[in-house]
């Protein structure tokens, strides 16, 4: 029998059952569809992800107080208070380390900003001039804390172009945190980062006003930035950090070190595998969900088969081959498979443009997991045609034909 | 072996089931059949006729024994094999006429021409349907024609692939006398046109279109006797 007669009997079988073939389609419809919006999604958090640690700058190396792992037990980046403004003045010595060419502690917490219009809570930094060079940042208007302004405790503040938006405010204004007045002195460049953990959403304010007026005068310092010569460098800026630290600590032996420094090729991988593991995850129950769709067309295709041995006793009496019957089966669970497919990658794609518009999720669909899926969904169809097709195709003709 | 025999077998059993529940359906069974005769088989129910029916018309092989099918010994040929045979030549009827509900009647006589690579199927497929006079109901689905022309549906599809013999069980078993005249005619005047043609049958009324008819009984032939 030819192909396209084939098709033609699948077609005519498929649509004399019109309800339940729209069913079972829907099945693999929603399978594949949720495989390209998961991956989709998936895709696009890891992209923002890593847009936006290397926007950082891959020359950034981050140095945290405590270790991350403690005789065994972990102690969590950060616990502990044992970085200082000492240390910052150690690794500013440009003798022992010659290739660190920026630091910048910081201190951070959320605190609410008033201005002359409105209010608006944020993340204040306090640090010092080096913050700039850190985090890859310029200045728009104004200017950027300056040593003085660190020595003399001075109340100013920089702000974000988001900040500065919501606020009201520009340079020269004046904005309360904590009922104390900053002026503005400077307003961040925008780098073009939105939604949740904007970068663009920020106050920097000089250290020392913030340990001793904002964060209770504690002196402590959460974070110190560090900016290697160059991306070839990040290695020997490492070893000298780590070296100088050991020295001010007045530790021997390495392994208890009471600081971590990690570097940004670290965090862009571990946020990496984070995101990778992520979209593994949804992806695979969106597949089991696909799997779950293809049992569907096998349970329909047994049902048919049953349906219909009268007729497969026929057609084989008038002299269709054991292959024949095969290939007719195999094409019905295909043709099942494959039209819930085409639509699945539509319904995908509908997805991946209506959700960004909707909410604020990003999607990136790229061509890979569209035509995996879609090639899933056809094999799937294969798979589970076979069972119903060989057992149509193993009929035998006199019982097939007593069946009424 | 003679030359103008069409079908010959030689001791043919056929056993169904094992042990307790085994069944000789056909216990040393041989029959002659020449080109271009027509012969009825009678019988009581369960005797074997359908058994015989099966064997016959390659739809089913024997337990043992022999069955020559146009010079060729189709006894042992498999199942693909016995598909080419059937298609190419061997036309059925069937007592519940086993035509599809959702096929028209042409496309239903067409049927058996998409196993094989004929172009045409339509001409061929209308050809047969004004041989059994239906040419004004080629469209009709099975649900709209009576028994009796369902049946000559069932003949033409039988005819379309211009086959050497033609196997009919029971063929007027679920039709009223008239329509059962009708079918019967059809019958005869393939015969006279020169196509070889088994009816089977317990009616006696049916018999008579047959030149010869054979008796079975308890899966043994029980005597000839020439009409
Ligand atoms: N598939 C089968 N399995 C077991 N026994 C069968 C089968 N087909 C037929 N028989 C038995 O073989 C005998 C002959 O049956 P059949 O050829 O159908 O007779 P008829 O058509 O003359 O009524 C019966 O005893 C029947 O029960
Ligand atoms: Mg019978």
């Amino acid at each position: 029998m030819s192909l396209l007669h084939t098709i033609e009997t699948g077609l005519r079988s498929l649509l004399g059952h019109r309800l339940r073939s729209v069913l079972t389609t829907l099945g693999i419809l929603f399978g594949v569809a949720a495989v390209i919006a998961t991956v989709g999604i998936g895709q696009a958090s890891s992209d923002s992800v890593t847009a936006r640690i290397t926007s950082l700058g891959t020359n950034l190396l981050t140095i945290s107080a405590g270790s991350t792992v403690t005789s065994g037990v972990f102690g969590g980046a950060g616990s502990a208070t044992t970085l200082s403004m000492a240390d910052v003045a150690g690794l500013q010595d440009r003798q022992s380390a010659p290739d660190i060419v920026a630091v910048a502690p910081v201190s951070q917490g959320r605190l609410s900003l008033v201005s002359a219009s409105s209010n608006w809570s944020t993340t204040v930094s306090g640090s010092t001039e080096g913050w700039l060079v850190t985090n890859t940042r310029t200045i728009n208007s104004g200017t950027f804390i300056n040593a003085n302004d660190v020595a003399t405790r001075a109340q100013v503040i920089v702000l974000g172009s988001t900040t500065a938006a919501n606020l009201g405010a520009g340079v020269g204004d004046i904005v309360m945190v904590r009922q104390i007045p900053f002026q503005v002195i400077g307003v961040l460049a925008a780098s073009g980062g939105q939604g949740f953990g904007n970068p663009d959403d920020l106050g920097v304010v000089p250290i020392t006003t913030a340990q001793d007026e904002l964060f209770g005068g504690s002196g402590s310092v959460q974070r110190i930035l560090l900016s290697a010569t160059s991306a070839s460098t990040i290695g020997s800026a490492y070893l000298e950090a780590n070296q100088i630290l050991l020295q001010t600590h007045h530790i021997q032996d390495p392994s208890q070190a009471d600081f971590t420094i990690t570097t940004q090729t670290q965090v862009l991988s571990t946020a990496q595998a984070v995101t990778q593991t992520l979209t593994i995850l949804l992806a695979s129950v969106a597949a089991i969900s696909l799997l779950v769709g293809g049992i569907g067309v096998m349970n329909i295709m047994l049902v048919s088969v049953t349906e219909r041995t009268s007729e497969i006793g026929l057609r084989k009496a008038l002299g269709a081959t054991p292959v024949d019957l095969f290939r007719q089966f195999v094409i019905e669970a295909a043709m099942l498979t494959a039209v819930g497919g085409l639509l699945g990658v539509g319904t995908g794609l509908a997805v991946g443009y209506v959700v960004p518009r909707a909410a604020n999720i990003a999607v990136t669909i790229t061509p890979l997991p569209v035509l995996v899926a879609v090639g899933v969904a056809v094999a799937v169809g294969l798979v589970f045609g076979v069972y119903p097709a060989l057992r149509a195709a193993r009929l035998a003709p006199i019982e097939a034909l007593r069946a009424q | 072996m003679e030359t103008d025999d069409l079908i010959r077998l030689e001791s043919i059993t056929k056993i169904y089931g094992t042990g307790d529940a085994m069944v000789a359906a056909l216990r040393d069974f041989s029959l002659t059949v020449a080109s271009g005769e027509s012969l009825a088989v009678m019988g009581p129910s369960g005797s074997g006729k359908s058994t015989l029916m099966n064997i016959l018309g390659c739809l089913d092989t024997p337990s043992s024994g022999r069955y020559w099918f146009a010079g060729q010994d189709v006894s042992r040929l498999n199942e693909t094999e016995l598909a080419h045979v059937r298609n190419r030549r061997i036309g059925f009827v069937f007592q519940q006429f086993q035509l599809l509900s959702k096929l028209s009647a042409w496309r239903n006589v067409e049927l058996p021409l998409l196993y094989r690579s004929v172009g045409d199927r339509r001409r061929l497929a209308l050809q047969a349907l004004e041989q059994v006079g239906l040419s004004d109901r080629i469209n009709h689905r099975p649900g709209q024609l009576s028994g009796g022309q369902q049946q000559r549906v069932a003949i033409a599809r039988a005819l379309v692939t211009d086959p050497g013999l033609i196997l009919a069980d029971e063929p007027t078993g679920n039709l009223d006398t008239a329509s059962s005249r009708d079918v019967l005619a059809v019958l005869r005047e393939l015969n006279e046109q020169g196509r070889t043609i088994i009816i089977i049958t317990h009616d006696p009324e049916v018999a008579p279109v047959a030149k010869r008819t054979v008796h079975v009984r308890d899966g043994q032939l029980v005597d000839q006797v020439a009409a």
